[in-house]
């Protein structure tokens, strides 16, 4: 497999770390704001919570976002996808805003991500961070912090699964199209 | 002069002759010639195959809605005696709800006149009980009768005085006239739409109880025993009023009764498993699976006399509308056979009494010649299929309204030929869909 | 919820689990208007057309404000009494608007049926806003969402509904979606305003208000109307109010103390209920106002985004 647990303990302590270099050299760490794409930027984003709370020394707000309301695919999806609740307690307005997500793949969910942050208000900047890019942009979306690249191809399913969401050890596995 | 017929092997049913057997019918200068077993045709015969049929007299309906004059647009006395005569009815009552209202003899002659051009089914009109049936004034029953009415009504309203329903009923002795009569009790109807009950309840729309029907039966039935006058309830629907009549009857007064198909074969039930269709709104409305089931018993012991269709047209502009707003009633002439058949085969009703219930039964309560296969009478006859299935289909209905709840239905039992005094008014091709 | 419905014109069409699905994605839409910025993309270039053959201000607002929310255009067509007589039919009516292409059609009309009858003539989805006495889904939603929000879950609880059954549309849907949800539904009022076969949907009936809500976990007050010519139902609004009505001594001596008072609007002050109670602690009656948006926008979410499967085959 692609990554296994020690692979993804190491990359979320070392974008812990980048993120609070990147904060500390804009001066900007007391404006830390994680803010989780749902599902699978939450748990994701926690740990990362409590890697940036260590090198800093102090804990940045935390929220997550639902973007089922802004997907631009509702026309071809037509089922209602299931949604959750976006629960965004702490004003935007600028802070530095770190954008969480477990697989960077197309883009449309980062652009939907956007939208919605900037109903919230006026964010500062806003930084992507992502355990994993496996490439196929649709959009010019970029992520600022990266944890492993992987190659896949269209078609592959891409999947992190975290022990808090009930899997056995941590992993990202590739299921290969037509297994 | 026309072909002598030979109607041969079918079954023939004329309970007014107790006759119930594979007969010959012989059709001569226009009337019955004869009835019996293994007769000789001669050649110049022509030769009806009825094997397979039943042959019965054709068919008596009291109680239809011909529209003409004033809403040819939905039916006139052509089309619907085109349709009469498709359901194996040869002679039909034609109301006088039409516009203008016949209270009078220059209505009455119209009727006749466009029914004799026609050609088809015999038609009796039936003159207004009251003028305009506004329920105020006494028409001129005398002028009526004179001018060719069979019986009087102000159907399609109630006659809501109680003491003009007492004079009618007096008046109308003088001229041996029947009353037909729509029984309901306005204010108890209200806005009411449906029958009143859970079904009413469950689709939030007006409801009608049955009392609303019952205590009008029961007035009348009171005002028949005090004037001595002829009473005819027309299209009976509750059980409360077959009970009535039973009881009057026994009693010894004499009153008779008409039902409908639909109120024995469907119920209530029907308006909410078809969404609301307007194809089941008619008054009165079809009540519960009890009111059906009494009508039904009422009819197979006689306390009911005769099935009437009460074919009521309407076009697309009354019925195409939110159920609240839709007129009242269905086309039936051409259903009623194989819809009551149904019945018979449900074990509800017997063959014998069907066939009584469409002749003689409804003659005899209106006092009109037909409804036998007696020597010598003008030969009205219906050589009917009891096992043709074929589909209902609205352009092949000879109505020029198709509002029928058994529109698109397959329906088993169909009139394949009828005579009206000896000639062929209808023939229905050999090979049904 | 979306490939077996088409529509929206009743609860009696609903499953429990669609139900359910309605108020799970009411929640999430109810946090959509508490931000600043109350505007979701998620139906831009829909359209939904208030169709109001009944004068409604309130109802109808909701929905707009519901289709505005989501993005989509919303545009509003008061018309008055659908009569053959008066010019155009329902179903003329009806196919004109549809050539405006609108997503959804929300219809309330006085007939019950109507909004069958013109899902049955259009192409686009149609959602009851009430229909005659028949049923008023969206208002037994919102009636369902709130009393979840404020009571928990409805399973094995006791509902009151007070008022004028026979005529009410709301009390129909308020039974068909909790009995659905599992409460016990008792109806309370005069015999001459609980319609007869009712027991059959699924409710008790009772005539004595304070047998009616005892141990009750939420009450359903329905409006009165003061008069009804021809056919009076009760000798007028006095001893009605006497009698069926709730004041502050009654709520406060009869009612278990978690017990909510609702009422669908608009609320005859001292008839149904007196002006304490309704703007008292018990009363979350402008929580079913704020849950009426919230729980339509779910409804024209719902049905707005299956529509776009259906053009697209």
């Amino acid at each position: 497999m692609p990554l296994n647990a020690a692979d993804i303990d190491q990359a979320v302590r070392r974008l812990g770390g980048e993120i609070a270099d990147r904060a500390r050299a804009a001066g900007v760490q007391r404006d830390l704001a994680i803010v989780a794409i749902r599902r699978g930027g939450v748990h994701l984003g926690q740990r990362l919570r409590r890697a940036l709370t260590q090198a800093l020394g102090a804990e940045p707000p935390f929220g997550t976002l639902d973007i089922a309301l802004y997907r631009d695919d509702l026309a071809e999806k037509g089922a209602a996808p299931v949604i959750g609740p976006t629960d965004v307690r702490f004003p935007v307005d600028g802070k530095t805003l770190v954008l969480v997500d477990d697989v960077l793949y197309t883009g449309r969910t980062v652009r939907a991500a956007l939208d919605e942050i900037v109903d919230f208000g006026r964010p500062r900047r806003v930084w992507l961070a992502v355990l994993v890019d496996r490439g196929g942009r649709e959009l010019p979306v970029a992520a600022d912090f990266v944890g492993a690249r992987l190659e896949a191809a269209e078609g592959d399913d891409v999947q992190v699964r975290l022990v808090e969401s009930g899997a056995a050890e941590d992993s990202v596995v590739v299921r290969r199209r037509g297994t | 002069m026309s072909q002598t017929l030979f109607i041969e092997g079918g079954r023939v049913i004329d309970p007014a002759n107790g006759v119930d057997g594979v007969r010959t019918v012989v059709v001569r200068d226009g009337v019955v010639a004869e009835v019996a077993e293994r007769l000789e045709r001669p050649r110049d015969a022509r030769a009806i195959d009825a094997r397979g049929r039943w042959v019965t007299p054709g068919f008596v309906d009291l109680h239809v809605h011909l529209r003409e004059p004033g809403q040819e647009y939905k039916e006139t006395v052509e089309t619907g005696a085109r349709a009469a005569v498709a359901g194996g009815f040869t002679a039909v009552c034609a109301m006088p709800n039409t516009r203008p209202v016949n209270d009078n003899a220059s209505v009455t002659e119209l009727v006749l006149a466009r029914a004799a051009a026609a050609g088809l089914a015999r038609v009796y009109p039936v003159g207004a009980i009251s003028k305009g049936s506004e329920g105020q004034e006494l028409a001129e029953y005398g002028e009526l009768r004179a001018a060719g009415c069979v019986a009087l009504s102000d159907d399609g309203r109630p006659v809501a005085s109680s003491a003009l329903m007492r004079r009618a009923l007096e008046y109308a002795r003088a001229f041996g006239l029947p009353l037909t009569v729509h029984e309901e009790d306005l204010a108890l109807v209200g806005k009411g739409v449906m029958h009143e009950g859970p079904t009413s309840t469950r689709l939030g729309l007006g409801g009608i109880p049955a009392a609303a029907e019952d205590v009008m039966v029961l007035r009348d039935l009171a005002l028949a025993e005090l004037t001595g006058g002829r009473l005819h309830l027309a299209h009976l629907s509750t059980r409360g009023a077959v009970r009535a009549v039973r009881e009057a009857r026994a009693r010894g007064l004499r009153v008779t009764a008409e039902v409908t198909p639909h109120h024995l074969a469907l119920t209530d039930e029907a308006v909410a498993a078809s969404g609301y269709s307007t194809d089941f709104k008619m008054n009165p409305p079809l009540r519960s699976a009890e009111d059906a089931a009494a009508c039904l018993a009422g009819l197979a012991d006689g306390t009911l006399d005769a099935i009437a269709t009460d074919h009521a047209p309407h076009s697309p502009v009354e019925k195409d509308v939110e159920f609240d707003a839709a007129a009242n009633g269905i086309v039936g002439l051409e259903t009623a056979f194989p819809v009551c058949l149904e019945l018979v085969r449900r074990g509800a009703l017997t063959e014998r009494r069907l066939v009584e219930a469409l002749t003689c039964g409804p003659a005899r309560a209106f006092g009109l010649p037909g409804g036998t296969l007696s020597r010598g009478v003008p030969a009205d006859v219906a050589v009917l299929d009891p096992g043709a299935a074929w589909t209902v289909d609205p352009e092949r209905l000879r109505s020029r309204s198709k509002n029928s709840p058994w529109k698109g239905k397959r329906l088993v039992g169909r009139c394949t030929i009828t005579l009206v005094g000896g000639r062929i008014v209808h023939e229905e091709a050999a090979a049904a869909t | 919820m979306i490939g077996r419905h088409k529509h929206l014109l009743g609860l009696a069409d609903l499953s429990r689990e669609e139900i359910l699905e309605v108020l799970d994605l009411a929640v999430s839409m109810k946090e959509v208007l508490r931000r600043p910025i109350k505007k979701v993309p998620s139906l831009r270039g829909r359209s939904v057309v208030n169709l109001f053959f009944e004068s409604s201000t309130r109802t109808r607002s909701s929905f707009e404000i519901a289709a505005k929310v989501l993005s989509a255009d919303a545009l509003n067509w008061t018309a008055s009494a659908s009569s053959v007589t008066k010019g155009e039919t329902l179903i003329d009516t009806a196919r004109n608007l549809e050539a405006m292409r609108p997503d959804v059609l929300v219809i309330r009309h006085s007939a019950g049926g109507a909004p069958r009858l013109v899902a049955d003539h259009v192409s686009c989805a149609v959602v009851s806003a009430g229909d005659g006495a028949h049923e008023h889904p969206s208002q037994g939603l919102l009636d369902c969402f709130t009393l979840r929000e404020k009571i928990g879950t409805l399973e094995g609880k006791i509902v009151t509904i007070v008022g004028d059954v026979t005529h009410s549309r709301v009390a129909r849907s308020d039974l068909n979606g909790m009995t659905r949800l599992g409460a016990t539904v008792r109806l309370c009022g005069p015999p001459t305003m609980i319609p007869p076969g009712v027991e059959a949907l699924g409710a008790t009936v009772h005539h004595d208000l304070r047998e009616a809500v005892r141990g009750a976990h939420a009450v359903i007050m329905l409006r009165i109307q003061h008069e009804r010519i021809g056919d009076p139902l009760i000798p007028g609004t006095r001893e009605y109010s006497k009698l069926w009505g709730l004041n502050a001594r009654k709520a406060e001596e009869w009612l278990d103390e978690g017990c909510v008072i609702l009422h669908p609007g608009p609320i005859n002050r001292g008839v149904e209920l007196a002006p304490e109670v309704a703007d008292g602690p018990r009363s979350v009656i402008l929580d079913q106002v704020e849950n009426g948006v919230a729980v339509r926008m779910a409804i024209l979410y719902l049905l707005a985004g299956g529509n776009a499967e259906e053009t697209r085959a």
